[in-house]
């Protein structure tokens, strides 16, 4: 088991109160497991993936523990982090094209990066031309500013850059939603090429874009209003989802040959609740065509089936 | 009733503006009532300069643009704003399309100032009511509030309504749903399908297939300003003819089905498809045109010179 999350709420500290961004999250990463994490905007997808690496400011954990390879995280702790970031956990963040220092060559920003962690530059050079081969770029880039590359190469060496020391557990959050189709997909199956040749061990993919993880992804985990929702293979929830919010969702995405012409797609009527001062039970009850009386009560993400978890009253049947 | 003609636009960038951008070439094709014609393209590719033209925000270099059989190029300051009373445009970001410090009443105001300053005010009551139920929004749930309290989804479904009020016959939508969430984008989707169903005619800028496959009649994929591919939309996804649209179908990604095993490998990175001789759009079928580039296969084609729109 590469990564356990056990209850973990992180909620932003407001002059109004706490914003309970991500409110009670268990599960479970497996080695070598690709994880999409979706949602739509303000479900605490990316607010999960931020503090398993690092907190912004902002946030604050609230509860819960983080281990990873039998490891507990000091996830609150932004020093004691300091020895795992990069070796153990990694990030690929939303806006990676201008995670690169601006005034460093790309080669000396990368040096110096490796020399925090002790590492030698030049005995790490073979290996990182090879990376940077693999993802289509010769090794001239490591002499160029940032600014001298296009959006889709900068985003190659932050996932190069990212995964140099071979950490455990990357995190990739909306890597390919600002891409071109064309290179969206290179990127996406950069990311399998990457845990085939093990420079990661698991991997957690956050995005909006189901139809992307359905194409990388071995399992989908959906939130939904800083809660857990459901999980299961990718398969499973595209073609079976329990969850009548992962149902909805999916029922909505325009499929190329559905037409408008032929058949309307309907969307889910509502909006999320607010989160700072979310209401009691589940969460998706106002939104919900199955809500019954129970749904006051808050469902627990359960296993419904083997490896397949929902968080319903109604998902078990 | 809108028709492109030609129509070119040359940016000058670079110091003093020595060097010579092309951000739209040759571009042709005609809009019908009630027809909905997604412009389909990557960054880049000059989709939003084509839109921009239209709305007359900027100028075309050559060529021309007629709505209802008028130059718009040469509208003085009362024929555009009757122009503006008949087309109007929806843009990607709701948030910035409002001032955060009025409350969104005022940009309906504004066109009851601007366009209707003789509606008594119940009929203005009666008109604004029906324009929000057309779009779905409830008054009570919009009116007198700040674009802060809406969702994304509120807002640009609030500034289709206001193109209501005009009882617009033109609707250039601009990506208006790529900031919207999936499970509101569906419905501000569909509200252009209600549009359409009511005789306006839209052009719906996207980069994404999959919505432009849904809700238009004809497509148009438009590469580096030039159109490659353009057609009754079942043909133009059914049957593309480009090697530029097939690569973008072939790279889209399906919920149900798996990418192909495709042997791309490092070529994969930057699509650069290579800069072949640019031929001609040529009819590989009823209503469905090809540019006869370098490297097109055009088996069946028959080569005539083809204005876009005349084939309908």
């Amino acid at each position: 088991m590469s990564l356990a999350v056990d209850n973990l709420r992180v909620y932003y500290r407001t002059l109004k109160g706490d914003v309970r961004a991500l409110d009670g999250a268990s599960f479970t990463v497996a080695d070598g497991e690709i994880m999409g994490l979706a949602g739509e905007s303000g479900c605490g997808k990316t607010t999960l993936g931020k503090s398993l690496v690092r907190l912004d400011g902002r946030m604050q954990v609230m509860g819960g523990t983080v281990t990873l390879d039998g490891v507990e995280l000091p996830i609150a702790d932004d020093n004691a982090m300091n020895e795992f970031r990069f070796r153990e956990v990694s990030i690929v963040p939303q806006y990676a094209m201008s995670a690169l220092n601006p005034i460093r060559k790309i080669g000396r920003m990368i040096s110096e990066l490796l020399d925090s962690r002790g590492v030698s530059y030049d005995e790490t050079l073979p290996e990182l031309s090879r990376r940077l081969a693999l993802v289509g770029l010769d090794d001239g880039v490591l002499d160029r500013y940032p600014i001298e590359l296009s959006g889709g190469m900068k985003q190659r060496v932050v996932m190069v850059l990212s995964t140099l020391m071979n950490p455990s557990l990357l995190i990739a959050d909306e890597l390919t939603s600002a891409l071109d189709v064309s290179t969206q997909k290179a990127v996406a199956e950069m990311l399998v090429e990457f845990r085939e040749r093990k420079f990661v061990k698991s991997t957690i993919v956050i995005t909006h874009d189901l139809s992307i993880l359905y194409q990388i992804a071995d399992t989908i985990l959906v939130m939904y209003a800083g809660k857990l929702v459901e999980k299961a293979s990718a398969a499973k929830i595209t073609e079976d989802p329990r969850h009548p919010y992962t149902r909805l969702l999916i029922g909505s995405l325009p499929e190329v040959g559905v037409r408008f012409a032929d058949r309307r797609l309907e969307g889910i009527p509502g909006r999320p609740p607010g989160l700072l001062n979310p209401p009691a039970g589940c969460r998706f009850r106002d939104r919900c065509p199955l809500a019954f009386e129970k749904c006051a009560e808050e469902p627990p993400f359960a296993e419904i089936a083997p490896g397949r978890f929902a968080a319903c009253w109604k998902a078990g049947s | 009733m809108l028709e492109l003609a030609g129509v070119t636009k040359v940016f000058k960038t670079g110091m003093f503006g020595k060097e010579e951008t092309t951000a739209v070439s040759d571009v042709s094709f005609t809009v019908q009532p009630g027809e909905v014609i997604s412009l389909i393209g990557e960054s880049g590719s000059g989709k939003t300069t084509v839109g921009r033209m239209i709305l007359r925000l900027t100028g075309a270099t050559a060529g021309s643009i007629t709505f209802d059989g008028s130059d718009v190029s040469r509208f003085g300051r009362r024929a555009l704003r009757g122009y503006y009373a008949d087309v109007q445009g929806v843009f990607q970001d709701p948030f910035s399309s409002y001032n955060p410090v009025y409350k969104v009443d005022r940009v309906l105001g504004m066109i009851r100032s601007s366009y209707l300053p003789d509606l008594s005010q119940e009929d203005w009551r009666t008109k604004l009511r029906k324009s929000l139920e057309a779009v779905s929004l409830v008054p009570a749930d919009v009116l007198g509030k700040y674009p802060h309290q809406l969702s994304g989804g509120q807002l640009q479904r609030l500034m289709i309504a206001r193109a209501l009020l005009l009882d617009i016959k033109f609707l250039v939508a601009d990506e208006i749903i790529s900031m919207l969430d999936a499970s509101t984008r569906i419905d501000v989707l569909n509200l252009l399908g209600d549009l359409k169903e009511r005789g306006v005619g839209i052009l719906f800028i996207t980069h994404d297939l999959s919505l432009g496959n849904y809700i238009s009649d004809r497509t148009i994929i438009l590469r580096r300003g030039r159109i490659v591919e353009m057609g009754a939309t079942p043909k133009v996804f059914g049957n593309p003819v480009h090697p530029y649209t097939q690569m973008l179908l072939f790279a889209v990604p399906h919920l149900h089905s798996k990418w192909a095993e495709g042997a791309e490998g490092a070529a994969g990175w930057e699509h650069e498809v290579s800069e072949s001789a640019a031929g001609p759009l040529v009819e590989v079928e009823r209503d469905h045109l090809v540019a006869s580039d370098e490297g097109t296969s055009l088996a069946g084609a028959q080569p005539q010179q083809a204005q876009g729109g005349e084939n309908r």
